[in-house]
């Protein structure tokens, strides 16, 4: 489980997160959305570490994520950086299987290598490619190898930063399946950040809406379109006319 | 009042971040040389720095000795001739390039190859979120990507200062047998004669600083680096600045405390 309480963070002038209260239960799936620019991604990188947030408390599994070893807690994470952000020095593979090829119960390098290429069957890429430098694929190809990366060491908690974006709709549908399965056959719990609408019915058990710093709205999914928040709505719809202005 | 202290306190200011900067660099210096000693290793990325900073650089560096050396022989002949001194050509060549030159210009041809190739590799990965994917990974990007480099700049420049100091005395060499009519003989007995192996030695020990502080700067300002191109520019450009500023002074430094007594 992951908690986060009253997590404030800005940039400068640019108060990006003003107190965000969030609960992510484990084993299960919460899509966060939000417009573009409202601090989805520093949230996520709040919860890891990557950013300090100025003030606030993030637990995961009930301990204080600046209190625990930072290595063993990182080691039960997967993350889907919304850029990919592949090694690009290393082929696609070896991109894929890093984690594999090192630490205490690192895998032979053939083994990892299978691993790798079966992770990339998974997320629709052909063992061709394992072979290829991230510069040679297409975006969304990268994306997925990304994607791929995050999964390969089977981590308990995994985040994906928009895995959708920029893949054409047959590919959404098979990476929203894939997402699903993660969290319902292995138990993982999930947190993801996308902008389709479809892929927020299709993955998640509990929304979260960002907006202005502070989570707007959150719960089941099946509350969702019932709910009357009108900032929910305008999203979900959406509409260019509403409480959430056009130009932010 | 305050428009005539402006540019006062401009300059304060800049002090002020100059000093934080040195400090912060200083920071960093110690933080890998802390990680140099502590597992895990990264071999396969020390035997590829070692490659890229090493060996592919010793085009330029001998390039760059052989012109020296010429250049050397036929100013010090010049000079030399005012007194009939001429003789002096090959042991103040080859002092001159042992102790001096062969670092030096050695040094600053790796500075602006490698700590700007290392500023912009890093940087680039800075800002395309490959350091955060890395940690995310469990693998510390000091350990990875600043100790292997340094540690492999540290132990390759003085191989290329000493590859250096031989095609910089060769340089000499040719311009003496060709253009000055020395005698081939006597001035490899007179450059063998008169240079001590601390000549040498004092030029390899600059070398194994200057390759330490090239590689230091390129990831401490790699690391550093702003978002976007324009961060990666100026990173870039600042770690060559920094590199090449740094090895003038230590070079200072170095000659005070190896030949002052
Ligand atoms: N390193 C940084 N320095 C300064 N400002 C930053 C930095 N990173 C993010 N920001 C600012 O924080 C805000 C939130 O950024 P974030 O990347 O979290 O947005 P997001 O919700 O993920 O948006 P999108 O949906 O477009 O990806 C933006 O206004 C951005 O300008
Ligand atoms: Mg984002």
């Amino acid at each position: 489980m992951i908690t986060m309480k009253d997590i404030h963070k800005a940039f400068g002038q640019n108060r990006v997160l003003r107190g965000v209260n969030l609960v992510v239960p484990k084993g299960k799936s919460m899509v966060i959305i939000g417009g573009s620019g409202t601090g989805k991604s520093i949230l996520l990188k709040c919860i890891l570490g990557l950013v300090n947030p100025d003030s606030g408390v993030i637990t995961v599994a009930g301990e204080d994520v600046t209190h625990t070893d930072r290595d063993v807690l990182l080691s039960r994470f997967g993350m889907l950086f919304q850029g990919g952000a592949l090694f690009d020095s290393l082929p696609v593979w070896h991109n894929v299987a890093f984690r594999l090829l090192r630490g205490k119960a690192a895998l032979p390098r053939a083994e990892a290598r299978a691993v790798a290429i079966e992770k990339l069957r998974r997320v629709g890429l052909k063992p061709d490619v394992a072979d290829l430098f991230p510069a040679e694929l297409s975006g969304g190809m990268q994306k997925r190898v990304g994607l791929a990366r995050a999964i390969a060491a089977e981590p308990e908690i995994i985040f994906f930063d928009e895995p959708t974006t920029g893949l054409d709709p047959i590919m959404s549908g098979v990476i929203n399946d894939l997402i699903r399965e993660i969290v319902v056959e292995m138990g993982a719990t999930a947190m993801t950040i996308t902008h389709d609408m479809t892929s927020v019915r299709a993955i998640a058990d509990e929304v979260a809406m960002l907006h202005d710093g502070i989570i707007q709205w959150t719960g089941p999914i099946g509350d969702m379109d019932a709910s009357p928040d009108p900032y929910l709505q305008q999203f979900i719809h959406g509409r260019a006319k509403g409480p959430i202005e056009a130009v932010r | 009042m305050t428009t005539v202290l402006a540019p006062v306190a401009h300059l304060g200011r800049m002090t002020l971040a100059m000093l934080a900067s040195l400090g912060r660099v200083a920071l960093f210096a110690m933080l890998t040389i802390s990680h140099l000693f502590r597992p895990p290793f990264y071999l396969k990325e020390f035997a590829q720095a070692l490659m890229t900073i090493g060996y592919f650089s010793l085009p330029v560096v001998g390039m760059t000795a052989l012109f020296t050396g010429g250049a050397l022989a036929l100013q010090i002949y010049a000079g030399g001739a005012r007194f009939n001194a001429e003789s002096v050509v090959p042991s103040i060549v080859a002092i001159g390039m042992t102790r001096e030159l062969g670092p030096v210009l050695g040094g600053l041809m790796v500075a602006a190859r490698v700590a700007s190739s290392i500023a912009a590799e890093i940087g680039t990965m800075k800002v395309t979120e490959q350091i955060d994917a890395l940690v995310t990974l469990s693998t510390h990007p000091m350990k990875y990507l600043t100790v292997p480099r340094v540690l492999a700049a540290t132990l390759a420049v003085p191989v290329l200062v000493g590859v250096g100091d031989i095609i910089g005395i060769m340089g000499g060499y040719l311009v003496g047998i060709t253009r000055l009519d020395f005698n081939s003989a006597t001035f490899l007995r007179n450059t063998i004669e008169f240079l001590e192996a601390w000549d040498v030695g004092s030029g390899l020990v600059k070398g194994a600083v200057f390759g330490f502080v090239v590689a230091l700067m390129g990831c401490y300002y790699g690391m550093n680096s702003e978002r976007g191109a324009q961060g990666v520019g100026r990173a870039t450009k600042s770690a060559v600045v920094a590199a090449s500023v740094m090895i003038l002074a230590t070079n200072y430094i170095l000659t005070e405390l190896f030949f002052t007594s």
